[in-house]
Formats: C-alpha cells, sequence, structure tokens
C-alpha cells in the first residue's frame, strides 16, 4: 500500500495541550512536514516566542531557542548573523509579533535578515485568556473589548503584511489561511517557497497564517471555520502582498 | 594592530574584548559609551566579526541572546538607562545560561539622568538588574588598562560559569584617553566550543532547547543550582584592592573611577597624620564580603563609604556587613559632579572631629 500521508519525524512522540481546532496544530504540521521534505531538520534553529505559539517548541527534534516575549527578531537576527549556515524560522503570534515586537519586527524585516517568518494570526492573545490583540477585528469580543473593539479608543486592527510590504529588504511576503484543505494546501506552498528562498540565501519571507482560536473565540471548531470565511479574511484579504524572488 | 595604545577608556574596552574572542557585538547609540560599538563597527569586520546596530537596546540585547546561544563570544554596551531597558532579556539570557559580557557606563540620576560621571546605577545593577533573582558578575574597573584586563578575562568568566558579566564603569572611565597595553589576540579555536549545549550542533537523540521557562520541581532545582554557584563565587571570585589597609585606623571603601581618585586621598591623608587605607572592590558581585569580617574593629574606628552616589549606595551594603561593629559614614558628590580629592579628605577631616 502506498502511503500517501505520515505524521512527520520532526515531532517528539508526546502528547500536546494546544485545544481542540487550535490551528497551530495544522501550521506545526505543514511546516515540520516542509523541513522534513527540504532535509532541513539537522540545519534548522526554531526561535519561538511567548504565548501559545510557545507550547510547541518542546514537541519537535531540531534546536529550538526560547526567546523574551515578542524578541524573536532580534534573537534570530543574532542567530543567523553568527551561523549564517543554519536555517532560521522564527514562529510568533500576533501579540508577540505585532504587539510588544512590532519595533524588532519591523526592523529586522527592514534589515532584510535572511531568515523566515512564520506568523499566526488569530486576532486574539490565547494563552492568556482572549484579550484584545492588535489584530484584533472592529466590533471583536475580547475579555478586554466586552462591547467590541472601536467604541473607546481601541484603533483598528494591524495588518502586518499590508505593512512588511511597503519595506524595501523584503523578499516574499504573503498571507494564507488555515480553514480549509485547499487554503492550507496554498499555505504549504507558500512555506515551501519561503524556506527554498533562505536557503539559497534570496532574503527575508514573512508568512501570515490566518488560524483559529475556538477556545477564546468561544465557538465550536465547525463554528470557527465559518467565522474565518465570513469574518478574519474579510479584514485580512489573503495573498502574496509582495514578491521579489 | 599595535599592542599599546593611547585610547579613551571604551575603545580600550573594546579592543580588549576582540582580543578575547568576542565577535558579535549589538548596541544602541547612548551617551557617554558611544565610542565603544563606534569602535566595534570597523574593528570587528577586520577580524572576521559582526556588528549590528540595534534599533533599541532591548532589540540589542537579544541579539546577544541570539549569538550566545550559538556558542561566540558576544558583548553589547549601553549606559544606566540603557541597562533599564536590557533588563528584561538580561534576566532571560542568565535564566537561559548564555554567556555574555555587556559594559555600563552609569549617568548622573533617575530618567534620563545626565551624562556626566556618576555611580548612580551601584544598588541597580548590583542588587537587579533582573526579575527572577538571577545575579550575575559585576566589575568595577577603576583605570583604562584595569578594564582592559578585566574585559579580557570576563569572557572566561562568563563561559566558565555559563552567565552575564557586567563590566560597570562611568563617564570618567569611558571618556578618559590613557596608556595602555593590550593582551595578546586569542585564537578561535583555542576558546571554549560549547558542544553540549549550543543550538548550532544538532543531536537527533538529544533535542536542544535554550529556554529559562521550566514546570515547578525543575524550576525550584535551577534555582538551588543558582544560589548553590553565588555562593561558589563568594568564595572563589572575588577580587579587590587592599591599599594601606592592614594597619588603618580609617577605612575608605571606594571603587572604580571614586576608587581610583581615593588612593591619592590615602596618600595625602597620611601624610598629614591620618592613617588612613582603602579598601577597593573590584568585583561589585560577589561582593568580597570576608574583608569585613577580617578587620580588627578595635583598631578601625571609623569606615568611610566614597562614592559619586547621593544617597549613598554602597555604604548601605558595608553597613550591612560590618553590622554596627564600628562607624559607617559616606560622603558622596552626584548628578554628573566629579567627586574630587581636596572635598574628600576635608569631609573625613570633618568626621574624624565629630
Amino acid at each position: 500500500m502506498e502511503i500517501v500521508y505520515k505524521k512527520s519525524s520532526n515531532f517528539i512522540e508526546a502528547g500536546h495541550s494546544f485545544c481542540p481546532g487550535c490551528s497551530h496544530g495544522i501550521a506545526h504540521n505543514i511546516m515540520m512536514d516542509t523541513i522534513d521534505e527540504m532535509g532541513l531538520a539537522e540545519k534548522a534553529i526554531l526561535v519561538y516566542p511567548v504565548g501559545c505559539a510557545a507550547n510547541a517548541m518542546t514537541y519537535v527534534k531540531p534546536n529550538v531557542v526560547h526567546a523574551p516575549h515578542g524578541r524573536a527578531p532580534a534573537v534570530a537576527t543574532g542567530i543567523k548573523r553568527c551561523a549564517p549556515d543554519k536555517f532560521v524560522v522564527l514562529y510568533q503570534g500576533d501579540g508577540d509579533l505585532a504587539a510588544i515586537g512590532m519595533a524588532e519586527t519591523i526592523h529586522m524585516a527592514n534589515r532584510g535578515e535572511h531568515v523566515t517568518t512564520i506568523y499566526i494570526n488569530n486576532t486574539i492573545y490565547g494563552m492568556t485568556g482572549g484579550q484584545m490583540a492588535p489584530t484584533t477585528m472592529m466590533g471583536q469580543i475580547t475579555t478586554t473589548t466586552r462591547e467590541g473593539r472601536g467604541l473607546h479608543g481601541e484603533g483598528q486592527p494591524i495588518k502586518m503584511c499590508e505593512m512588511i510590504s511597503t519595506l524595501g529588504e523584503p523578499k516574499f511576503v504573503a498571507r494564507y489561511a488555515l480553514d480549509n484543505a485547499k487554503h492550507v494546501i496554498e499555505a504549504r506552498k507558500g512555506i515551501k517557497k519561503a524556506f527554498q528562498m533562505q536557503v539559497e540565501d534570496k532574503g527575508y519571507a514573512f508568512i501570515e497564517l490566518l488560524s483559529m482560536c475556538p477556545s477564546n473565540w468561544h465557538l465550536s471548531p465547525k463554528d470557527s471555520v465559518k467565522y474565518m470565511e465570513e469574518e478574519v479574511i474579510k479584514t485580512f484579504p489573503l495573498g502574496v502582498y509582495k514578491e521579489e524572488v | 594592530m599595535n599592542d599599546k595604545l593611547f585610547v579613551k577608556g571604551s575603545e580600550a574596552i573594546a579592543e580588549a574584548a576582540v582580543r578575547a574572542g568576542c565577535r558579535f557585538f549589538a548596541g544602541y547609540p547612548i551617551t557617554p559609551q558611544n565610542e565603544l560599538p563606534e569602535y566595534m563597527s570597523w574593528r570587528l569586520p577586520e577580524v572576521g566579526g559582526t556588528y549590528v546596530q540595534g534599533e533599541s537596546e532591548m532589540a540589542s540585547m537579544n541579539m546577544i541572546f541570539g549569538a550566545a546561544s550559538t556558542g561566540t563570544r558576544c558583548m553589547t554596551s549601553s549606559s544606566g538607562p540603557g541597562l533599564s531597558l536590557k533588563a528584561e532579556s538580561l534576566s532571560c539570557a542568565l535564566g537561559s545560561k548564555l554567556p555574555h559580557v555587556m559594559a555600563i557606563m552609569m549617568r548622573g540620576g533617575p530618567g534620563h539622568g545626565i551624562i556626566f560621571p556618576a555611580q548612580q546605577d551601584y544598588e541597580f545593577a548590583v542588587h537587579g538588574p533582573c526579575h527572577g533573582g538571577v545575579k550575575q558578575f559585576i566589575l568595577a574597573p577603576s583605570t583604562a588598562q584595569e578594564a582592559v584586563d578585566l574585559t579580557y578575562s570576563s569572557f572566561d568568566i562568563a563561559d566558565k560559569y555559563r552567565t552575564g558579566v557586567l563590566i560597570l564603569g562611568d563617564g570618567f572611565l569611558a571618556n578618559t584617553i590613557e596608556n595602555v597595553t593590550f593582551p595578546p589576540m586569542k585564537k578561535l579555536e583555542d576558546l571554549p566550543q560549547h558542544k553540549d549545549w549550543k543550538i548550532t550542533e544538532y543531536d537527533p537523540n538529544h533535542h536542544k532547547l535554550i529556554t529559562s521557562y521550566f514546570p515547578p520541581e525543575i524550576m525550584e532545582q535551577e534555582n538551588i543550582k543558582m544560589g548553590q554557584m553565588y555562593e561558589y563565587w563568594e568564595e572563589h571570585e572575588t577580587q579587590y584592592q587592599n591599599y594601606l589597609m592592614d594597619d588603618c585606623e580609617i577605612l575608605i571603601c571606594a571603587y572604580g573611577s571614586t576608587g581610583r581618585i581615593c588612593e591619592e586621598v590615602v596618600d595625602e591623608l597620611r601624610n598629614e597624620g591620618l592613617k588612613v587605607g582603602l579598601f577597593r572592590p573590584i568585583t561589585l558581585h560577589p561582593f568580597p564580603k570576608k574583608v569585613f569580617e577580617e578587620i580588627d574593629y578595635n583598631r578601625v574606628k571609623l569606615i568611610v563609604s566614597v562614592e559619586m552616589a547621593i544617597p549613598g549606595q554602597l555604604v548601605e551594603d558595608i553597613k550591612n556587613y560590618v553590622a554596627r561593629r564600628t562607624r559607617v559614614e559616606h560622603f558622596g558628590r552626584s548628578g554628573g559632579v566629579l567627586i574630587n580629592p581636596g572635598e574628600i579628605k576635608e569631609a573625613i577631616h570633618k568626621m574624624v572631629e565629630e
């Protein structure tokens, strides 16, 4: 019988602590699968942030550096400049990347460090219990915007692909969603393209993955998919924002 | 490059770091230490190293975090306000056991402070500056030559204990131009390779994870080990200068630039008939506490902590170690006003008369 799909060999055989319906698992599957396919495990150094995204740092086989909150881009800069032959991937959530780590994110992108960012945008702070994130949508209810974002001077959601694509050095900036098979396949292709760019030393790539957080959206996994299609993708349009490869 | 140079303290520290094997530097412009990153920006590429100008103090410190995790000898520098900004990542770097060196030139007060020579950050640096109860080495050179020697050895200390070394100076040390002699350039292949933990070494059977986040039982064990290490440092790694302490009746305690100024004060007061000595701690952490157990308190009637800090900071530690066995006083200038020997002498004469 032909094996058409198997779990990536880059996972440690252990349980995990992600909630049902969370997209971190899918994001990790396609990321690790691609690392497998491209034979990058030995060269890989994964830089994890603070937040739910960091849960995975003990589930994976490649070497991991756990950065302070929001500072993964600076940590990754130090790593890649000292070990340019290594394959450095940053895995960050929206609170980590677009709030506390905004300066580091923009400046690393602007220096065009030869690394890859995988940016998980689920429009909310997950690990701390569902507070407003920089990406929370207008009207979206969170534990710190009980009547919905936008009524009390919270501003509007920050769109990272749009911002980063205005900079000179980034070479590939794209947004995907993890809500259905078609979108996941497209995301996987985008990740592979970004990884290939790093292998060929072609510059910085930024991949945003719109992700679901049923626990803090207070929706079932099924309704979360619907919410993604009807709300999230409308606020954060999918597509390639910059490509200079 | 010549082994003897006539340079600023900041530049002397930078060259000593390069010779000690430092190959990565990240920093953010802040006075009074700009000559240090400026020197690194052209000098490191000459020896195959990397200089990155960070977008902030935090970013610079985190670049050091990343560089250190590859086992590369690395350094950052800043001033007192910058240390506040670096504190978060410093705690993470120390908690993650990443060896690194930083030079901090203190400023004259809270907030923006003032750029002129002062020692207002003893308290912050020595009793902090990190959350989580973590500590590191704090070295206080008093001359450019001593700064060279301490910087050169600081990378070995950092590697030996997988910790941080903070070289604490001020605008006087950073900007005074002096003659210094540099030690030889170290060969990178002779340095510790850290194969067991650096993340550039891959072993499929040994997942390498650099973090400061642990489950409770492991976290407690980590903290216990850290505490034991600090006790070991106090036993084996303290350094201080004893200048005419052994027969003194009045003991001046001073570190860094003030310590250097006080050496002259001791000589002059001895000529004026007072039996004065100087205790100059070089390691502010681990602090040479044992010195205060060896003092003959029947002979030493007065201890004066001389600092460029108001209110006194070192004096509080001295009082703690002396534990009421003799009189302890403070004399200081602050706010960037350079302390001078004449006023120190006058203050001590006055204390003696009281």
